[in-house]
């Protein structure tokens, strides 16, 4: 398969490198070329330096049909708009974008993208430790059908887990 | 009518004050709090200083009663999630979005913003005007003086809707293919010319006069392509 990573932060390193070291094929992309020293030496992939949200740039760095496309950088708003750029113009077949605010991870999976939030992610990790309970909110949460797929297949409510095979068939149609 | 706007910058200022004036509810977020208060100073408590972004705070600034949400930050991706978390979170009935990079206009209209601004478009459409597209393009010299031109065909030309048959073209010259959407095929004498067709000709540099009437139109510069 092949993967494509905005963002070389730590989460967005380690990933590229989990990657890579199960035979994946990786495009990492940042806008610094210093975020790359993350990477080890054995790194495999492509290191690209460049803006994740730019079509153009998306494009020269050859994202367009890959299978996994996953933002990560430090700004959620970019992290949207690089997920809906690779499914919306480039045909990447699953798009994952980390959004920090819970209001507006739900929201954006509504809209089609599976949104990771490190907030709800950390609030019921240490809930959990302190045995407090939950937030009730699902860390990870799957696309329900694309809103411009209205009508094509079930509506699926949001579930703690990847997208579905039914859901990333109908992405990819 | 209600209109929030968010950002607080030049465009935002203006809008803002622009709306007030003429009696429009206005409230303006604007995430950066020295400028907010500057703007309270100027236009009176309508700010709310806070990220537009943050979907808490699109709330509270009442966005699900707004009639318009104007997203006018100096970056796309968070006018983008402003208009998209109004539409579809709040249920605002028209979002409107400046974009700075003219790429994202088709991008952000497919998402579903309703109005696009885009500054970059405007400067460049300005622009464009004073460069005149009329002119015949050298693509290539050869020897013996001849020459490979193109022409593209704009709406004035007098050579659309007519075929190459009905054309007075000189006798040095011989238009061989045509571009259309992209593809190009050989120019056969009964092809039909459209608006935005690339004709390619080749022929002695003294035939430019000619074709220049013939593809382009007279014009005053005819002679001194």
């Amino acid at each position: 398969m092949k993967f494509v990573i905005v963002g070389c932060g730590r989460v967005g390193a380690a990933l590229a490198e989990a990657f890579d070291n199960v035979g994946h094929e990786v495009v990492i992309l940042d806008t610094s070329t210093r975020a790359f020293d993350k990477l080890s030496d054995e790194f495999k992939g492509q290191a690209i330096r460049g803006d994740g949200t730019d079509e153009d740039v998306l494009r020269k760095a050859g994202v367009e049909g890959a299978d996994v496309l996953l933002a990560l950088t430090e700004g959620d708003n970019r992290n949207v708009m690089a997920a809906q750029v690779a499914a919306e113009k480039l045909a990447v077949g699953k798009t994952i974008a980390k959004i920090n605010d819970p209001v507006r991870a739900a929201a954006y999976a509504e809209l089609g993208i599976a949104t990771v939030c490190r907030t709800t992610m950390l609030t019921d990790a240490v809930l959990a430790y302190l045995d407090l309970g939950k937030t009730g909110m699902p860390s990870i949460i799957a696309p329900v059908p694309h809103v411009h797929d209205a009508g094509e297949g079930p509506v699926e409510s949001p579930v703690a887990a990847g997208a579905t095979a039914a859901h990333a068939q109908a992405r990819r149609s | 009518m209600f209109v929030l706007v968010v950002g607080g910058g030049k465009v935002g200022y203006y809008l803002t004050k622009e709306l007030i004036e003429s009696g429009h509810e206005v409230v303006l977020m604007e995430k950066d709090r020295a400028r907010a208060a500057q703007i309270v100073d100027e236009l009176g408590s309508i700010v709310v200083a806070h990220d537009g972004c943050e979907g808490k705070y699109l709330g509270e600034a009442g966005s699900n009663r707004a009639d318009i949400v104007a997203a006018v930050t100096g970056d796309d991706e968070d006018n983008l999630v402003i208009c998209q978390m109004a539409k579809h979170h709040f249920d605002v009935p028209r979002t409107i979005a400046r974009v700075n990079n003219p790429k994202n206009e088709d991008l952000f209209r497919h998402l579903g913003v309703d109005e696009i601004i885009s500054p970059t478009r405007m400067a460049l459409g300005s622009i464009e005007q004073d460069i005149p597209v009329h002119e015949l393009l050298h693509l290539a010299a050869l020897d013996n003086e001849l020459e490979i031109i193109e022409a593209q065909l704009q709406a004035d030309s007098p050579a659309v809707g007519r075929t190459p048959a009905d054309l007075v073209i000189p006798e040095a010259c011989s238009l061989f293919a045509v571009v259309r959407n992209g593809v190009a095929t050989p120019l056969r004498s009964d092809t039909v010319l459209q608006e935005g067709d690339k004709v390619i000709a080749i022929g002695r540099a003294d035939c430019e006069r000619m074709l220049h009437e013939q593809l382009i139109g007279e014009t005053e510069e005819a002679g001194a392509v």
